[in-house]
C-alpha cells in the first residue's frame, strides 16, 4: 500500500481539482462522474475502452523505455504516424500471402517508428541536443509526411476523404470480439509489456539502460557503452510506437485515416500514465488502464452530461504536476529521515 | 516583384513576433538557470485568455493586459512547483503544457460554446501601426506589439549586460552556490525570471491571437513554444542571436506559407519551420562541437 501511495495521492488530488473545475463551470459532479463510469464500461463501451487500452499501453512503452535510459521521447505522434503509414503502404502495395500480410506491414511499421526515433539518438549523445526537444521537432514533420502520403500518393481515389483505401482482407488483424475492435493487438502488446518488465529488471541490457538513465558518467565508468544503450532505448521505444501505428491501421476501419492516429491523444495519455507510475515499471499497465478508463469515460460524460471531454486532459496534466511535486517532497522527507 | 519581396518581409516579421516574445522569456529563464520548456503551454494560454478578455470587453488592449496577467499567474504554477518545491522542471512543464491544452479546449466550449475555432465580430483584434497613424513603408501592416517585441529584445540585452540586477541574474544562473555565498536570494531571482517569462508568453499569445490573426483555435500555438526553446538553445543566451534564430523561423514560416500559393502541399509548409529549426540546431551543435574539439587539442 505504501508503494502505491504517491500515485494514489496524485489521482485523488487531480480528481479533487477536477471536481472543483466542474463546480466552477456549473457542472454537477453527481451527474458527470456516473456518466464517466458508464461511458467507460456500460452498454458495450468496455470493448472501446479495451481497444483504446492497447495503443495507450504501447505508447506508454514507447515513452517509458527511453525514459529508463534518461531520454525523454515526446515524439510519439510522429513515430506512430510513420509506423501507421508505412504499415498501410506495405499492406496496400505488396501482395503477400495470409499471415505474412499481417506480419510484414507490422514489422515495417515497427522499423519506421524505430528509425524516426533513432534520429534523435546521435543528436542527444553526440551533439547534446536534448531528446525532449529533438523528438518533438522530428515528430511534426513526420506527422506532416504521413498526412501528405495519405492525402496524395496513397489516397483513396474519388472520395475526397484524406485516407488510404481499405486494406486487403488478408492484412486485417484477427479479431477477438464480434465487433472486431479488440484484436490480437491486445495479447501482442501485453506480451511486449511483459517482456519489457522482465528485461528491465532481470537482464543485462535492462540493467545497463537503467544505469545509463540514473547516472550516465557512472555507467560509462562501469563499462556500459552509454551512447549505444541510449540509442537502443530510443529506437526501441520508437519501434513500439511504430508497431502501435501498424496495429491501429490494420485494425478497424482497416485503413490509414489522416489524423485518426494522433487525434485520440494516445501519446500524451501514455506520458501521463508513465509519469504517474513514477519509475515503477510494474505500475505502468495499471496507470495506463486508469487513464484510458478516464479518457474513454470522458467521451461518455460529454455525450450524457454535456461536459467537454477535454476535462480528462486537464486531469492528466494535473496528475503529472502533482506526481512531480510529490516525488521531491518524498525525496526530501526521505533525506531527512 | 518588389511588392512580393516587401510583403514577404512583412510576413517574416508577423511570423517572428510571437516566437520572439516567448523565446525572450525562455532566454531570461535560461540566464537565471531555469530550463523552461513550459513556453508552449503558456503561449497557448496567453492566446486563449487574450481572446476571452478581448471578446468580453471589446478591447484588444484589455485582451493584451488580460493575457499578460493570466499567463503570469499560470507561470506561477511552474514557479511554485519547480523553484519553491524543487520538483523536476521538465516533468512539471510537460504536465503544464498538457494542462494548458486541455484547459483552453475545455473552457473554449464552456465560454464560447464551440470547439475547434472561435472567431466573432465581438472579438477586437489589435490595430495596425498604420491605423495608429504610424505609416511605415516596407514592413507592411504590423501590430504595435511587433516593434514592442524588438524593443524588448534590446531592453533585455541592455538589462542583462549593463545593470546590477541583470548581472545578478546571470550570476545566479552561472554559479548558484557562488551567488548564494555572496548573499543573493537565488530562489527569488528564479521566481522572477519564471514569472517574467510567463508575462512575455502572455504577450506572445496576445500577438498570435489578436495580432497575427483575430481568432482562437485549439492548439494554435502549434509548436511555436518549442521552437522558442530551440531558439534559446541556438542563441548562446545572447538576445541579439536570439533575434536572428527567431527570424530564421519567421522566414521559414513565411516562405512555407508563400510556397503553398505556388502549389507546394500544405504539409510541406507545415513541416518547413520544424525542419529548418532542426537543421539550424544541428549545424550550430556541430559547429560548437568542432570549436570545443579544437580547444581540446590546443590544451
Amino acid at each position: 500500500m505504501k508503494v502505491l501511495s504517491p500515485s494514489v495521492v496524485a489521482v485523488a488530488g487531480a480528481l479533487a481539482l477536477t471536481t472543483l473545475v466542474m463546480l466552477a463551470v456549473g457542472v454537477d459532479p453527481a451527474l458527470a462522474y456516473p456518466a464517466l463510469v458508464r461511458g467507460a464500461v456500460a452498454d458495450g463501451n468496455l470493448e472501446y475502452t479495451i481497444a483504446a487500452f492497447v495503443p495507450t499501453l504501447g505508447m506508454a512503452l514507447a515513452f517509458a523505455l527511453p525514459l529508463r535510459a534518461g531520454e525523454f521521447n515526446l515524439g510519439g505522434d510522429g513515430q506512430l504516424a510513420a509506423g501507421g503509414i508505412t504499415a498501410a503502404a506495405f499492406a496496400l502495395l505488396v501482395p503477400l500471402p495470409p499471415v505474412l500480410a499481417v506480419v510484414v506491414p507490422l514489422a515495417a511499421g515497427t522499423l519506421a517508428g524505430g528509425l524516426v526515433a533513432a534520429l534523435a539518438a546521435p543528436l542527444s549523445t553526440r551533439l547534446r541536443i536534448p531528446a525532449i526537444v529533438s523528438t518533438l521537432l522530428i515528430s511534426a514533420p513526420a506527422v506532416s509526411l504521413a498526412s501528405y502520403l495519405a492525402r496524395f500518393p496513397l489516397a483513396e481515389q474519388g472520395t475526397g476523404i484524406a485516407q488510404t483505401p481499405r486494406l486487403p482482407e488478408h492484412a486485417h488483424l484477427p479479431a477477438l470480439t464480434e465487433a472486431g475492435y479488440v484484436t490480437i493487438g491486445l495479447p501482442l502488446i501485453v506480451l511486449l509489456t511483459g517482456l519489457w518488465l522482465y528485461a528491465d529488471s532481470r537482464t543485462v541490457l535492462g540493467y545497463e539502460i537503467r544505469a545509463t538513465g540514473q547516472n550516465r558518467e557512472f555507467a560509462w565508468y562501469g563499462g556500459v557503452r552509454v551512447n549505444r544503450v541510449a540509442a537502443y532505448a530510443l529506437a526501441g521505444g520508437g519501434g513500439v510506437a511504430g508497431l502501435v501505428g501498424g496495429l491501429i491501421v490494420l485494425g478497424p476501419p482497416y485503413r490509414f485515416v489522416d489524423g485518426a492516429l494522433t487525434a485520440p491523444g494516445y501519446t500524451f495519455t501514455a506520458v501521463a500514465a508513465v509519469l504517474l507510475a513514477s519509475a515503477r515499471p510494474v505500475v505502468v499497465p495499471v496507470a495506463v488502464a486508469l487513464l484510458t478508463f478516464l479518457q474513454v469515460g470522458g467521451q461518455g460524460m460529454e455525450r450524457e452530461a454535456g461536459v467537454p471531454s477535454q476535462l480528462t486532459q486537464i486531469v492528466q496534466g494535473l496528475i503529472i504536476v502533482i506526481v512531480a511535486v510529490l516525488a521531491t517532497v518524498r525525496a526530501r522527507r526521505g533525506a531527512r529521515a | 516583384m518588389n511588392i512580393v519581396e516587401w510583403s514577404l518581409l512583412a510576413g517574416v516579421l508577423t511570423a517572428t513576433a510571437p516566437v520572439l516574445l516567448a523565446a525572450l522569456g525562455g532566454l531570461i529563464c535560461q540566464v537565471a538557470g531555469v530550463f523552461n520548456i513550459a513556453l508552449e503551454g503558456q503561449l497557448l494560454w496567453g492566446a486563449f485568455t487574450a481572446v476571452v478578455v478581448s471578446d468580453l470587453t471589446g478591447s484588444a488592449w484589455a485582451g493584451v493586459l488580460g493575457a499578460i496577467t493570466a499567463t503570469l499567474l499560470f507561470a506561477g504554477l511552474l514557479s511554485v512547483a519547480s523553484v519553491s518545491l524543487r520538483a523536476d522542471p521538465i516533468v512539471v512543464a510537460v504536465g503544464l503544457n498538457l494542462l494548458a491544452l486541455g484547459l483552453t479546449a475545455f473552457l473554449m466550449r464552456q465560454i464560447f460554446g464551440v470547439g475547434g475555432t472561435y472567431s466573432s465580430p465581438d472579438l477586437a483584434g489589435l490595430p495596425t501601426l498604420a491605423e495608429l497613424g504610424l505609416d511605415l513603408p516596407v514592413v507592411g501592416p504590423q501590430s504595435p506589439l511587433v516593434p514592442v517585441a524588438l524593443a524588448l529584445v534590446a531592453a533585455a540585452a541592455w538589462w542583462l549586460g549593463r545593470t546590477r540586477s541583470g548581472l545578478r541574474v546571470r550570476a545566479v544562473g552561472q554559479h548558484r552556490e557562488a551567488a548564494e555565498a555572496v548573499g543573493l536570494r537565488v530562489g527569488g531571482y528564479q521566481h522572477g525570471a519564471t514569472l517574467v517569462a510567463g508575462g512575455l508568453c502572455g504577450l506572445a499569445g496576445a500577438q498570435l491571437a489578436l495580432g497575427n490573426v483575430t481568432l482562437f483555435s485549439e492548439g494554435m500555438s502549434a509548436g511555436r513554444g518549442w521552437i522558442a526553446v530551440v531558439a534559446v538553445m541556438l542563441s548562446g543566451v545572447r538576445p541579439g542571436r536570439l533575434l536572428l534564430a527567431c527570424l530564421l523561423f519567421g522566414v521559414a514560416e513565411a516562405i512555407g506559407f508563400r510556397l503553398q500559393g505556388v502549389g507546394l502541399p500544405q504539409q510541406a509548409a507545415d513541416a518547413a519551420p520544424y525542419v529548418i529549426t532542426l537543421v539550424a540546431l544541428v549545424l550550430a551543435a556541430v559547429a560548437g562541437r568542432k570549436r570545443r574539439g579544437n580547444e581540446g587539442e590546443a590544451l
